[in-house]
């Protein structure tokens, strides 16, 4: 369901990977627009956060070619970092520093300058939790800690590798209402998870799958 | 959600989390330092405390014992960041990399090389140095160790994605270590002899000031290709 003065944000034009010698996708070709949420579906190994890391600028495709705004994200790559919240299944925390620390400094270098880091903290339930390291928090908090930044974000292209890892029911639910606004405020999600969504329909969702090969 | 740091905020932003850090793992700081303090204490217990020779190795003894130290405590430098995603959050970071690597490279040289460079005074008694060489070396260690820390970032962003990178990254950097360490431990012995050594100084700082501006760079472009 995209609205009709959608726009085309991202855009993968004839991408091929290949990883150890096996081909993992050739020649894939799609769009994603504004609105769109994206669910990159396969088994494992199928190259699903190879796709991701490329789709972020993160790995070069052996061919093929990412475009932001019809623009290579080669050529626009600050116009494009700017617009581009990517989290890994490496969450980018550091377990020497509290959580509050760690959203202060992810902040910062996005870019952002004022902002309460508690009142963000809070949203994910961390309340209390804000000056415990994050190498003492469950796994779960900790992937919070990471998932904080989605509560602070002009960023339009969202691309999230495996976003529930270790997060409870009721967190995915709140993430997938947040992914759910976040497209009809004029973004995209582009996300992997082996986990079923329950709240974003079927028909808002897009799937792009990728099957494993052999050669 | 407004969006407009500075560069300089941006890079002390970084620089102030690299020294957190490391202020709550302690043992990043103190392993090179306690390393440069055996190695240079060990060279008169196996050599005798003869003054001649002891003052004629000085400077040879503290400067190997300083780039070994500067280049054991190298790995560090990415590594962790490497491992835990804070790297990929850097790399796809609105801020220009090089200014963010400039950021942790100088967060590196102030936890690493300006302690050895305040130790090296005491060292250089119990090695008999000569009273006049001192300045120069602390001079050259001024000079050199930051670009030690620079080049080393290179040859660490090279290998961080490699699995056992220690001794290739030996092989990258100690041939680019070699120029610092001819021209400082010759400056400080020309300054034992009491001859002019602004030459040697003045080819180090040149050193310094081209790989501050180019390391970043090559640093840059390094971490991308390691982290492909």
């Amino acid at each position: 369901m995209t609205k009709p003065d959608s726009e085309t944000l991202l855009s993968a034009k004839n991408l091929t990977c290949i990883r150890e010698e096996r081909i993992l996708f050739d020649e894939l070709s799609f769009d994603i627009c504004s609105g769109d949420i994206v669910q990159i579906e396969g088994p494992n190994g199928a190259g699903k956060t190879s796709l991701l890391r490329i789709l972020a600028g993160l790995s070069r495709p052996y061919a093929g070619d990412v475009c932001y705004l019809n623009d290579s994200i080669s050529r626009n790559r600050d116009e494009f970092n700017e617009d581009l919240l990517y989290l890994g299944h490496l969450a980018g925390v550091k377990s020497e520093l509290t959580a509050e620390e760690n959203l202060y400094f992810n902040l910062r270098v996005s870019g952002y300058n004022e902002f309460d880091q508690r009142d963000i903290l809070s949203k994910v339930n961390l309340t209390g939790f804000e000056d415990a390291l994050a190498g003492h928090l469950s796994a779960g908090q900790h992937r919070r800690t990471a998932l904080a930044r989605l509560w602070h974000t002009n960023s339009r292209i969202w691309i999230l590798d495996e976003p529930f890892t270790a997060i409870d029911k009721r967190g995915v639910a709140e993430l997938e209402a947040l992914f759910i606004q976040h497209a009809d405020n004029g973004g995209c999600v582009i996300v992997t998870t082996h986990q079923d969504m329950g709240i974003i329909s079927n028909e808002r969702l897009r799937k792009i799958r990728l099957e494993y090969r052999f050669v | 959600m407004k969006r407009g740091i500075s560069f300089t905020q941006a890079f002390f932003t970084l620089l102030m989390r690299d020294l957190k850090i490391a202020v709550r793992h302690r043992g990043d700081i103190f392993n090179p330092l306690l390393f440069f303090i055996i190695v240079v204490t060990l060279f008169p217990l196996g050599i005798g405390s003869e003054a001649k020779i002891l003052s004629r190795i000085a400077p040879g003894v503290i400067w190997v014992a300083a780039l070994l130290a500067s280049m054991l405590s190298l790995e560090r430098l990415f590594k962790a960041d490497y491992n835990d995603g804070s790297l990929e959050q850097m790399l796809l970071s609105p801020q220009p990399l090089q200014l963010l690597v400039l950021a942790k490279v100088l967060a590196h040289w102030l936890l690493t090389g300006l302690p050895l460079i305040i130790i090296a005074p005491l060292l250089a008694v119990l090695l008999h140095m000569e009273d006049n060489a001192y300045p120069a070396l602390i001079a050259t260690l001024l000079l050199g160790t930051p670009v030690l820390s620079l080049l080393g970032a290179i040859g660490v962003a090279l290998t961080v994605g490699l699995r056992k990178g220690g001794v290739l990254l030996s092989l990258l950097i100690l041939p680019l270590y070699i120029p610092v360490l001819i021209f400082a431990t010759g400056a400080i012995e020309f300054a034992a002899s009491n001859q002019p050594y602004d030459g040697q100084l003045a080819i180090i700082a040149a050193l310094l000031v081209g790989s501050l501006v180019l390391a970043p760079f090559a640093i840059g472009a390094s971490l991308r290709v390691s982290t492909n």
